[in-house]
């Protein structure tokens, strides 16, 4: 739902001045702060909150019969809600367009990135894989949910551990948690929007911001030890994007990459 | 065997730790956080506000639209996301609780929207749920005329016990678990909502409502403790 936006103007004006609403520079985030341990249980959860936006994650695992192509590896499934609580513009209801747009981009980062070794999520060929089930909600909606979503959705799997499995049973023992986290690699994909208003790029924008914007472009980068690469983008809105916007992306996205990723790296570390 | 002992080492009266506190969401006109023990809810408010579709108005009264929704990673197995015959069910009992002390007359065509989340749930989920949202509905600066308060009593074999877990829900010697989830008025203690699921003597049901009066008095008060500004964290005082 679009909202007449009466903010536009005035932010398309400070924004030509080289200023924001909120007093920060382009390509500068608001304060992330990554919490874990919102429910016990689930296999792994956590909070992010961007400046007053506030999401959180759930992973929880099961079992299935592995995909006949993929015989030897297990699956993921990602589902977001920009529930009710979170803006009165969101009612209950199944999830919109713009929560299953969230919910595929954050889950491509994350599936093509090499984030999560399927193989390792093999019980028997076959026959029985886990399944990783990442379930996100939006809790304040104040822009920028989708970056939220996907800091979130990466720290809820790296502090996620296997419940017991029962091989004669063929049951998941839920309330047995094992040591053993899940099959990451090192490789830590994160996602950040770009947002174009009037002729100014910027990220990370708080609701007003997000609003006025009229197209946006978003960026799952990793970094695998030797070159940054793009695992998946998504452009989104009406209006298309430059040539030249494309050389701004690829010329701030490393830069807003070492700028916000080392502040949530140390975070997650840092999770238990 | 009799029930003598709960499995968490409380006494037949006592509630779990408490968590209360207002003001979470920041979009919301009110919100709360309610926790009993390892269950664990919140609630937003948005209103009131004019009511769409507009078929469902009352030129006379405004109407509370309530939501109970329980996330997919609160319990063992994943529960599939969206809504259910029972959370469907347990939405309509809390707008119920709800509305029987908001004064709806004051708000014709209007809605006020209540949204309840179970983050983490052990037993009592409504429960905490109406707690969470009655808080919300007051911190929004709706206009109540009592506060409501929940709790789920139990009858755990023979004997009636406050604030029943997961654990309690699930015990199977002698006469089994009952459970009745209550919801009593701040002032005049009349029943709001009222379930009962398992198996109870009616010569019995009376000291389950005596339990839920006791109790709810100490739901109210953290309540109104937390809508004074207090963050309420029963664990943290417990510990010192």
């Amino acid at each position: 739902m679009k909202i007449p936006n009466i903010n536009k103007k005035r932010v398309i004006e400070l924004l030509k001045d080289g200023k924001r609403l909120d007093d920060r520079k382009n390509y500068e985030f608001r304060d992330v702060i990554i919490e874990s341990g919102i429910s016990n249980k689930a296999e792994g959860s956590a909070r992010v909150r961007i400046g007053k936006t506030e999401v959180i994650v759930g992973v929880k695992l099961s079992t299935q019969e592995p995909y006949s192509d993929h015989a030897d590896e297990g699956t993921m499934m990602t589902g977001m809600e920009f529930s009710p609580v979170s803006g009165e513009r969101y009612e209950s209801g199944p999830p919109s367009i713009n929560a299953i747009e969230v919910s595929r981009v954050v889950d491509r980062g994350i599936r093509e990135s090499g984030f999560i070794d399927w193989k390792g999520l093999c019980i028997e060929e076959n026959k029985k894989v886990w399944s990783i089930s990442i379930d996100m909600y939006c809790i304040n909606d104040d822009g920028n949910v989708l970056d939220a979503c996907s800091i979130a959705a990466v720290s809820a799997l790296l502090i996620s551990k296997f419940p017991v499995y029962d091989k004669e049973t063929e049951m998941v023992k839920y309330d047995e948690l094992t040591d053993t986290p899940l099959p990451l690699s090192k490789n830590i994909p994160f996602a950040m929007t770009f947002y174009k208003i009037g002729e100014e790029l910027l990220v990370d924008p708080n609701r007003e911001e997000e609003d006025s914007a009229d197209s946006r472009l978003t960026l799952a980068l990793s970094h695998n030890g030797k070159d940054m690469m793009i695992n998946s983008m998504q452009k989104g809105e009406l209006i298309p994007i430059t040539g030249e916007d494309l050389d701004k992306v690829i010329e701030h996205s490393e830069k807003v990459y070492e700028a916000v990723f080392p502040g949530i790296d140390k975070q997650i570390k840092a999770l238990k | 065997m009799t029930y003598e002992k709960r499995s968490d080492g409380r006494k037949m009266d006592e509630l779990r730790p408490i968590m209360a506190k207002v003001g979470i969401i920041p979009n919301a006109d009110g919100s709360a956080l309610f926790a009993a023990g390892k269950t664990i809810a919140i609630a937003a408010v948005y209103g009131p506000k004019l009511l769409h579709p507009a078929h469902m108005k009352k030129p006379d009264r405004g109407i509370i639209r309530c939501n109970y929704n329980m996330l997919p990673f609160s319990v063992s197995e994943r529960a599939r996301p969206g809504p259910s015959r029972r959370s469907k069910e347990i939405g309509m009992v809390s707008g119920n609780a709800l509305a029987s002390v908001v004064d709806l007359k004051r708000f014709p065509n209007a809605v006020i929207d209540v949204d309840i989340m179970i983050l983490q749930a052990d037993a009592g989920t409504r429960c905490a749920g109406i707690n969470a949202a009655a808080m919300a509905l007051a911190h929004a600066g709706v206009v109540m005329k009592e506060m409501i308060s929940s709790v789920a009593i139990g009858k755990i074999d023979d004997k009636i016990v406050t604030d029943i877990t997961k654990e309690e829900e699930d015990y199977h010697d002698g006469e089994g678990a009952t459970d009745i989830p209550y919801t009593l008025t701040s002032n005049t203690k009349q029943i709001t909502h009222l379930q009962l699921d398992g198996k109870i003597q009616v010569n019995r049901l009376k000291e389950s409502y005596e339990a839920a009066k006791i109790a709810c008095e100490k739901v109210l008060d953290c309540q109104k403790r937390a809508l004074k500004g207090e963050d309420i964290d029963e664990n943290k005082e417990s510990k010192k």
